[in-house]
């Protein structure tokens, strides 16, 4: 990775789907430069052949029965909705005209 | 054994009920009588749903008459974090973008603690999504230190830390990913405990970073971290990291004084930067296991200064996938500034997360995104590999490792605000064991001459809680620092 490049921050948030004010934009490309400095460091570590940790201890293959339970009713399940309307959420549209 | 009821341990209180000197009723009414007394100074609490924990009192006490009591931990209080899930109860997070969220289920931890008959009450403050080392960063307020109110209590389970300080519940669960257990536990002056990743189970836990987040326990001595940890663990099929170990009787293992032991001093965790006042202490500390028989050596982990760009990479990349689910559709804040639907997501999450939380999932889909994946993320995964050796090789030579739990005391409100790396770097002790995987305590260790608890840090080896709590209980029964408190 060598030099920390300079992040292109109304790009990223787009990415995390994160709408940022103007200073918020501007006070975290001082800190994110800081920041990405600081990661850098990790270009000096030699890990040439060694394995990834995604998990501390790793299990693999845990299934589950594949039985029915008793779950969530339409009105449980939709309890914290911010807006809903004949046991469904309501969204904008999404498909353009 | 103290005279008021919200000093007592969890263990004393469970001895007085079965004993019958007192009621769960009684106590519930003292702790509330308690958190009104002193909590508008310390501010651990968020919610306080007392008529409930008054119910819950009520059917204790009424198994109990009925002989029908369900153990030692029937009819006492545990305060929760709130990003632990309690069916019927808020759960913020801390978020602005959860003010209004109600669970809908119990975690599996809650679950438990109400089958052992456990008076689940209050939530508790801390960082936004548990991303933080000060519990500044939530949006209802700081919590603040209760031996020194202008101090943080550490983060992010400050409220969790400062409610066991303040007498305000005998028990508390945090959760902890780089230290959001034992920092504050050391700050505050109380017992804090990171059981072993896949010991207790993660269902019902608003994530942070799943491959690093545990949930686990805060009290005032050993022996009660032993009793709740006993309550909440346990394999989980809901929870597909749940590790299928079985769960020893803690508790009764305290009773063993632990053997001849060799403890090991990391070099790497006890160079420059420590506050003068943390190291003296916990020498002495040192110096007690020395004396106590146990043989010191000094060990290395070459990669310390490592661990905190690696936690940092990937704590954020796993923050801002599992965030990812606050979207304004299901169950957050939405905004009505919004026209279309990736303005639903972009502006509700503008505007329901705050800073810090911002900071990292952008940072995060920053090291994910293409391009710097390999560079970053998978790059961070592989230094990890590294760390997690260091600590296996280690342990070919040591039963357990001690630190010091945090660099310094509980600094000042507002110091460390506006620099991320300052207060990324209050954790530098306690990161290294959550990429590792590995079970970690602090107990108090003494007070600084201005009155701030110091906590040890005791890293265990992997599903051995058992000699962990030993070697910490061992410390624990002849100090007794947790048992000191406050004046508020």
């Amino acid at each position: 990775m060598g030099e920390s490049q300079e992040m292109d921050i109304g790009y990223v948030a787009n990415l995390a789907r994160i709408e940022l004010t103007e200073e918020e934009k501007e006070k975290f490309r001082g800190q994110f430069g800081d920041i990405l400095k600081y990661f850098d460091r990790l270009s000096e570590v030699d890990v040439e052949g060694v394995e990834p940790t995604a998990h501390a201890f790793p299990r693999h293959n845990v299934w589950d029965q594949d039985e029915a339970r008793p779950g969530f009713s339409a009105e449980e399940a939709l309890a914290n909705a911010p807006a809903q309307r004949q046991d469904q959420v309501v969204v904008p549209k999404i498909i353009e005209e | 054994m103290p005279d008021n009821l919200h000093e007592m341990t969890a263990a004393e209180l469970g001895e007085a009920l079965a004993a019958g000197k007192t009621s769960a009723v009684e106590i519930a009414h003292s702790f509330i009588a308690r958190a009104e007394a002193v909590d508008e100074k310390v501010h651990a609490f968020l919610h306080r749903d007392d008529e409930d924990f008054l119910a819950q009192a009520n059917a204790s006490d009424e198994r109990r008459s009925k002989g029908e009591s369900l153990g030692p931990m029937d009819g006492v209080p545990v305060a929760v974090k709130d990003v632990i899930s309690v069916k019927g109860q808020p759960l913020t997070a801390a978020s602005r973008i959860l003010e209004n969220y109600v669970s809908p289920y119990d975690a599996t931890v809650i679950v438990k603690l109400k089958h052992a008959g456990a008076l689940v009450w209050g939530r508790l403050n801390l960082d936004e999504f548990a991303m933080g080392s000060s519990t500044e960063n939530s949006a209802y307020g700081a919590t603040n230190n209760p031996w020194n109110l202008a101090c943080v209590p550490g983060g992010s389970s400050g409220g969790s830390a400062a409610a066991v300080a303040a007498r305000e519940a005998p028990l508390t669960l945090g959760s902890d990913t780089g230290g959001s257990i034992r920092q504050p536990a050391a700050l505050c002056g109380v017992v804090g405990m990171k059981p072993t990743y896949g010991m207790v189970s993660r269902y019902g836990l608003a994530a942070f970073a799943s491959s690093l987040d545990q949930i686990g326990p805060f009290s005032q001595t050993v022996e009660d971290a032993a009793l709740l940890l006993q309550t909440i663990s346990g394999h989980d099929p809901l929870d597909s990291t749940s590790y299928p170990a079985e769960v020893p009787d803690y508790h009764r293992a305290l009773a063993e004084k632990p053997g001849p032991l060799k403890l090991g001093l990391p070099k790497e965790f006890f160079g420059e930067g420590i506050d003068e006042e943390v190291r003296k202490l916990v020498d002495e500390a040192i110096q007690f296991y020395r004396d106590d028989g146990h043989e010191i050596i000094e060990i290395s982990l070459p990669r310390t200064d490592l661990s905190i760009p690696v936690y940092y990479l990937i704590a954020t990349a796993e923050a801002s996938s599992n965030l990812a689910r606050y979207d304004g559709i299901r169950y957050t804040h939405r905004s009505d500034r919004a026209e279309n639907a990736i303005d639903v997501y972009a502006k509700s999450r503008g505007e329901g997360f705050g800073e810090e939380v911002k900071r990292r999932c952008i940072l995060g889909a920053y090291a994910l995104s293409s391009g710097y994946y390999d560079a970053y993320y998978l790059r961070a995964q592989k230094t990890r590999t590294l760390i997690r050796r260091d600590f296996e090789k280690a342990f070919e030579q040591v039963d357990a490792i001690l630190t010091p739990t945090s660099p310094t005391p509980a600094f000042r409100q507002g110091e460390r605000n506006e620099d991320p790396i300052a207060m990324y770097l209050s954790d530098v002790f306690t990161i290294s064991t959550n990429l590792a995987g590995l079970p970690a305590l602090s107990v108090p260790c003494g007070f600084t001459g201005a009155g701030l608890p110091v906590g040890l840090h005791i890293i265990g080896q992997a599903f051995k809680e058992t000699d962990l709590l030993r070697v910490a209980n061992a410390y624990d029964t002849v100090h007794s620092f947790g048992r000191k408190v406050p004046q508020l």
